[in-house]
């Protein structure tokens, strides 16, 4: 697979190294009510559709980007790759 | 050795003889000689024996798709097996051998297995060897592998290299036929980087198999006067010999070129395949198509082969099967065989059509609308037996037959995305549906554009518009043209046994009788009987299989099915795939700065992931390991050692919210932590179990520089990663990986700090008061090389951890040996540092194994509950806090002399010894020294409550049962006086 860096350009995916669903920026705030319960779904549930899915990848043969990359799980197309700290932010994670 | 059944013309170079064995005799060939052509031309027809009833076979085809031609080639550790004689080049020496056979080719014993074919038909072995079941692994199977197979490996190491490189082209053209080579010819003269590959060696594909005209020049001479003008573009890449094996995500292909199969001895340094990653734009399919044979009973014998194949034979290679042969065919194309063969001299016996209305010829006879029936000649073909239009019997005298049934166009790419063929009944053949991988088109053969001139059009027009050409189109030379007309023949009815699948043994009744037996998929039939499942993944065989069973069903075919195909398309060895990684390049390691004076000084060396480690320094006069690491632990635990720590994972944590980030990474805080200070760290995975531990000091506000484990290194930083870019992105913190930049020792012993003030500068206090124990700052040593000292212990001793620029690494190790040598210096290797770190009671990876967490390791309390950070809120799951929980216990043997090993079991005093009464298990044991026993470090249920109390420790594997006493883990200086002297 090839990987288009937002930064780097087209990178083969062999370089990078694949973590998983991209929900992983969502972390819950330990100080809420449910917070035992958020951080129950947080590390242990996940969709996996087969389709369209954000997924975290690590680019750690290069510059260690972490990128959300969007990707059909069916044919492998990829259709986004953001940087995750950009995701991170629009989604009013900050310290 | 004459080659009797030489003809005239062709493509071989007559010029130059080689000379080759097969099955130790030696035969004659010319340069352009494939081992089959070779062996055809010296009469030899019989090549190999079948998978399952060891039945004599010759070649089916002229090509990749060979089912039957199977041999070793080469001897001694370059002997390969199941290597087609249809694609592999004769060179001077080559030595081949059939395969599957003993004691000889011609006299198999197990030819003993046709005999018992009624019980050895699809799924014999489901039904036959079904009891008992402890006689599968010790009989059967053994029996049945000795019996079925191919050919045997040389069991030695292959002494040749393999390679992997990587190629960019706008656009690929897969076959170099004459799609191909018209695509190479449009997209190469319009400027495009163009790569061209093919399987065969000589470029061409059909071209160079046919007798007709192109233009004014012959066939051949037009692929090669086209390759000559391709060979000239700058832009333009050729790779003969080069097998497109996959079409894989993003329009990149895996190719696998054979750089050294042809030639008797490689050049130095050469690999003998490659295996190319290509990245392109864009790809053009033109694979051409394979004939598929007519299933008829017997038609297994050696001299039967695809009637194209014959017509390769004689064109390209100059040679024939045998000196008079009969065609059996379906469609106009058996005809074209059976003309260019009697041009070349051959005599035909007549040519065998199905078709009523079949056309005549008047230099050999046509027998319309007649069928074979049988053949004979155990060896070889002797007869063929045809029933005629009319009902009678004819039989014909031939040494060869070729069988022609129409053409079903190479799709196998097309489908490596998933994608699946549509039925086109014009051919009656699957040909590409509209699903393929992206940025792929068909052209030519492989798109059902049989005929040369639309092969050469579609070749063309594909190449420009897969580009976006906007320029004229090249010339395409006059060509055949022949409407197609493929009626599908699959088998003669009424046979006992008719091959559909040769390499795998699979009939027309092993197809039927699957059915009968309820297997209605295409999947399912293929898994009873075997039916493409052999290493030519039934490219001659899957179709008529598919088309009996879509009879049997009273379906169509295409709503029968198809099945598609996976990489790769031709069988690739495992060395093309592991290239240079083999060895030390598969894994290769990592020297710390002081190595070679390690060496030096004798270590017996460990790999710790990638590093090599020192493990122990063995001295002249010790014959066992416990020696060394006993005296490297008494001498460091009474005066002073020094040990390697390079190898933690170093990692700079700078920025104005470096403390508040390690307040997130670790479970504990961070946030108070006073500039030159250090403190141990326990980092969490967010579920609550222990990742990784190590120390963080604070060499100033906003710096602090953090260690990790060996064996975590890498992962622990990509972590930190995670957490600072994905979870708290505003931080104002930067990370970097110093691993290397610092060569770091541990300095350990009640000597360590006179040891250190002889090299570290006069106006660096180190004392006691000054540098006390979990201090840390940046000095310099030996007269102003900047150093970083941290006072951390991992022995229990009072001890320093000394980090230097790698570069100086070396020079710093010989140095504290030369100035420790009043003190007695030791330098001690990881057994040493893991019997201390046991003595002291610090967990290490045996420990933070992936099921632990704080409570269990017994720093339950570290986890703050003031902040959040990675694990805590999970932490406190219910499961994970139960008052049994395991606790981290030391235990020693009530008897001295007993031993205690990591695994064992804990269980009560009394009462059974099962998993139901299991109390725990030892992580870490070890001889200690210092207390002249052995002892281990364990994980017990409600540990922390059972100090003093006798269990037995056992190990039903080893039948091990030792009683032990549970003890506080510190066992050497609990109190903790020594690391604050």
């Amino acid at each position: 697979m090839i990987i288009p860096h937002p930064l780097l350009g087209p990178r083969d995916s062999s370089e990078f190294v694949y973590l998983g669903d991209a929900s992983l920026i969502d972390r819950p705030d330990w100080q809420a009510e449910n917070a035992a319960e958020a951080f129950y779904d947080y590390a242990y549930l996940r969709g996996n559709p087969a389709g369209e899915h954000h997924e975290l990848w690590y680019h750690e043969g290069g510059d260690r980007s972490w990128l959300v990359v969007t990707r059909n799980t069916v044919t492998h197309e990829i259709s986004k790759v953001e940087l995750a700290r950009d995701v991170a932010r629009a989604q009013g994670r900050s310290k | 050795m004459t080659q009797a059944n030489r003809l005239s013309g062709g493509l071989v170079d007559r010029n130059s003889t080689l000379s080759f064995r097969f099955d130790n005799r030696n035969y004659t060939a010319h340069p352009g000689d494939t081992l089959a052509s070779a062996l055809l031309a010296n009469d030899v027809r019989l090549i190999g024996r079948s998978f399952k009833y060891h039945r004599p076979r010759g070649v089916l085809t002229a090509g990749s798709e060979e089912p039957n031609g199977i041999v070793e080639l080469r001897t001694g550790n370059r002997q390969e097996p199941n290597t087609r004689a249809t694609t592999a080049e004769v060179y001077e020496g080559l030595d081949a051998r059939s395969q599957n056979r003993w004691p000889s080719l011609k006299f198999d014993a197990l030819a003993i297995n046709d005999r018992f074919s009624n019980f050895l038909t699809a799924g014999f072995y489901y039904k036959t060897f079904m009891w008992p079941a402890a006689f599968w692994e010790k009989l059967y199977e053994p029996i049945i592998r000795k019996a079925a197979g191919l050919g045997s490996l040389s069991m030695e190491d292959d002494p040749d290299e393999y390679d992997k490189g990587f190629r960019h082209c706008d656009l690929l053209i897969i076959g170099a036929g004459p799609a191909g080579l018209m695509a190479a010819l449009t997209a190469g003269r319009a400027g495009s980087e163009v790569i061209l590959a093919d399987e065969d060696f000589a470029l061409g594909g059909r071209l160079n198999s046919e007798s007709f005209s192109l233009g004014d020049d012959s066939a051949s001479d037009w692929a090669a006067a086209t390759v000559a003008e391709l060979s000239a573009l700058p832009n333009v890449r050729l790779m003969p010999r080069t097998t497109v094996i996959g079409a894989f995500d993003h329009g990149i292909y895996g190719a696998v070129e054979r750089t050294g199969d042809h030639v008797a001895a490689l050049p130095a340094g050469k690999p003998r395949q490659i295996l190319w990653r290509i990245y392109t734009k864009r790809a053009l399919l033109c694979a051409g198509a394979t004939e598929r044979p007519i299933a008829f009973e017997n038609n297994d014998r050696p001299g039967i082969m695809l009637a194209s194949a014959m017509r390769t034979y004689a064109n390209r290679f100059a040679t024939t099967a045998a000196q008079r042969v009969a065609i059996f065919t379906n469609n106009d194309d058996g005809h074209r065989t059976a003309i260019d063969l009697r041009a070349k001299g051959v005599k035909i016996a007549a040519v065998i059509d199905v078709r009523d209305d079949a056309p005549i010829n008047y230099d050999f006879e046509v027998l319309k609308g007649a069928q074979v029936v049988d053949t004979k000649g155990r060896l070889g073909l002797t007869f063929v037996e045809v029933a005629l239009a009319d009902g009678s019997r004819r039989v014909l005298e031939c040494g060869a037959l070729g069988v022609s049934g129409g053409w079903n166009p190479n799709v196998h790419l097309t489908c490596h995305h998933r994608g699946r063929p549509v039925w086109n009944d014009d051919l009656a053949a699957f040909v590409p549906g509209g699903d393929l991988p992206p940025g792929m088109t068909v052209a030519g053969a492989a798109n059902g554009t049989l005929s040369t001139h639309g092969a050469l059009l579609s070749g063309a027009e594909g190449a420009a518009k897969a580009l976006g050409l906007k320029c004229a189109l090249p010339d395409v030379p006059e060509a055949e043209d022949a409407a197609i007309n493929q009626t599908p023949f699959w088998y003669v009815k009424g046979c006992a046994r008719a091959w559909l699948d040769q390499q795998n043994d699979v009939t027309v009744k092993d197809v039927k009788l699957s059915h009968q037996e309820g297997f209605r998929s295409v999947e399912h039939l293929k898994r009873y009987t075997t039916l493409g499942m052999a290493t030519d993944q039934g490219k001659t065989s899957n179709m008529g299989g598919l088309a009996i069973m879509a009879e049997m069903a009273g379906k169509s075919i295409p709503e029968t099915g198809t099945t598609i195909f996976r990489p790769p398309y031709t069988p690739v060895p495992i060395a093309t795939f592991g290239g240079r990684m083999k060895g030390q390049d598969f894994h290769p390691t990592r020297l710390t700065p002081s190595h070679y004076w390690a060496k030096e000084r004798g270590a017996v060396f460990i790999e710790v992931g990638n590093w090599l480690r020192a493990q122990w320094f063995p001295l002249p006069g010790e014959t066992h390991w416990r020696e060394s690491v006993d005296r490297e632990v008494r001498q460091t635990r009474a005066s002073v050692g020094v040990c390697d720590c390079t190898t933690l994972g170093k990692i700079d944590v700078q920025g104005t919210d470096a403390a508040a980030f390690l307040n997130k990474v670790y479970c504990n805080g961070f946030a108070k932590l006073a500039v030159g200070k250090t403190r141990y760290g326990l980092m969490l995975r967010e579920d609550g179990i222990a990742m990784d531990d190590g120390t963080a000091a604070r060499l100033a506000e906003d710096h602090f520089v953090v260690t990790t484990t060996t064996a975590n290194a890498v992962n622990v930083y990509r972590h930190m990663e995670f957490v600072r870019q994905c979870l708290f992105p505003d931080m104002d913190v930067q990370l970097i990986s110093t691993t290397e930049a610092w060569a770091q020792y541990a300095v350990a012993g009640p000597n360590s700090r006179k040891l250190l003030q002889k090299i570290v500068d006069p106006e660096f206090d180190i004392s006691n008061d000054a540098f006390p124990f979990m201090g840390c700052g940046n000095i310099t040593v030996c007269g102003g090389l900047r150093a970083r000292l941290f006072r951390i212990s991992f022995s229990g001793e009072l001890a320093f951890e000394i980090a230097v620029p790698s570069r100086y690494g070396d020079a710093l190790m010989r140095r504290l040996m030369r100035d420790g040598e009043e003190f007695d210096v030791v330098p001690y290797g990881t057994e040493a540092l893991g019997v201390m770190r046991i003595e002291k009671g610090h967990a290490a990876g045996n420990e933070l194994n992936g099921t632990t967490t704080a409570l269990n390791l017994g720093m339950g309390r570290m986890v703050s509950k003031k902040k959040d950070s990675i694990g805590s809120t999970l932490s406190e799951r219910e499961g994970l806090n139960e008052p049994d929980a395991l606790m981290m216990v030391g235990i020693k043997p009530v008897n001295a002399d007993d031993k205690v090993t990591a695994g064992a079991h804990l269980m009560d005093a009394s009462g059974p010894v099962d998993a139901q009464h299991d109390q725990g298990y030892v992580t870490s044991a070890a001889f200690s020294p210092s207390l002249d026993c052995h002892i281990g470090l364990a994980f017990l249920k409600n540990g922390g409550a059972r100090q003093g109390e006798r269990m037995r420790l056992v190990s039903p594997l080893t039948e091990e049962n030792v009683e032990v006493e549970i003890v506080s883990a510190h066992f050497v200086d609990p109190e903790g006086e020594r690391l604050r002297a």
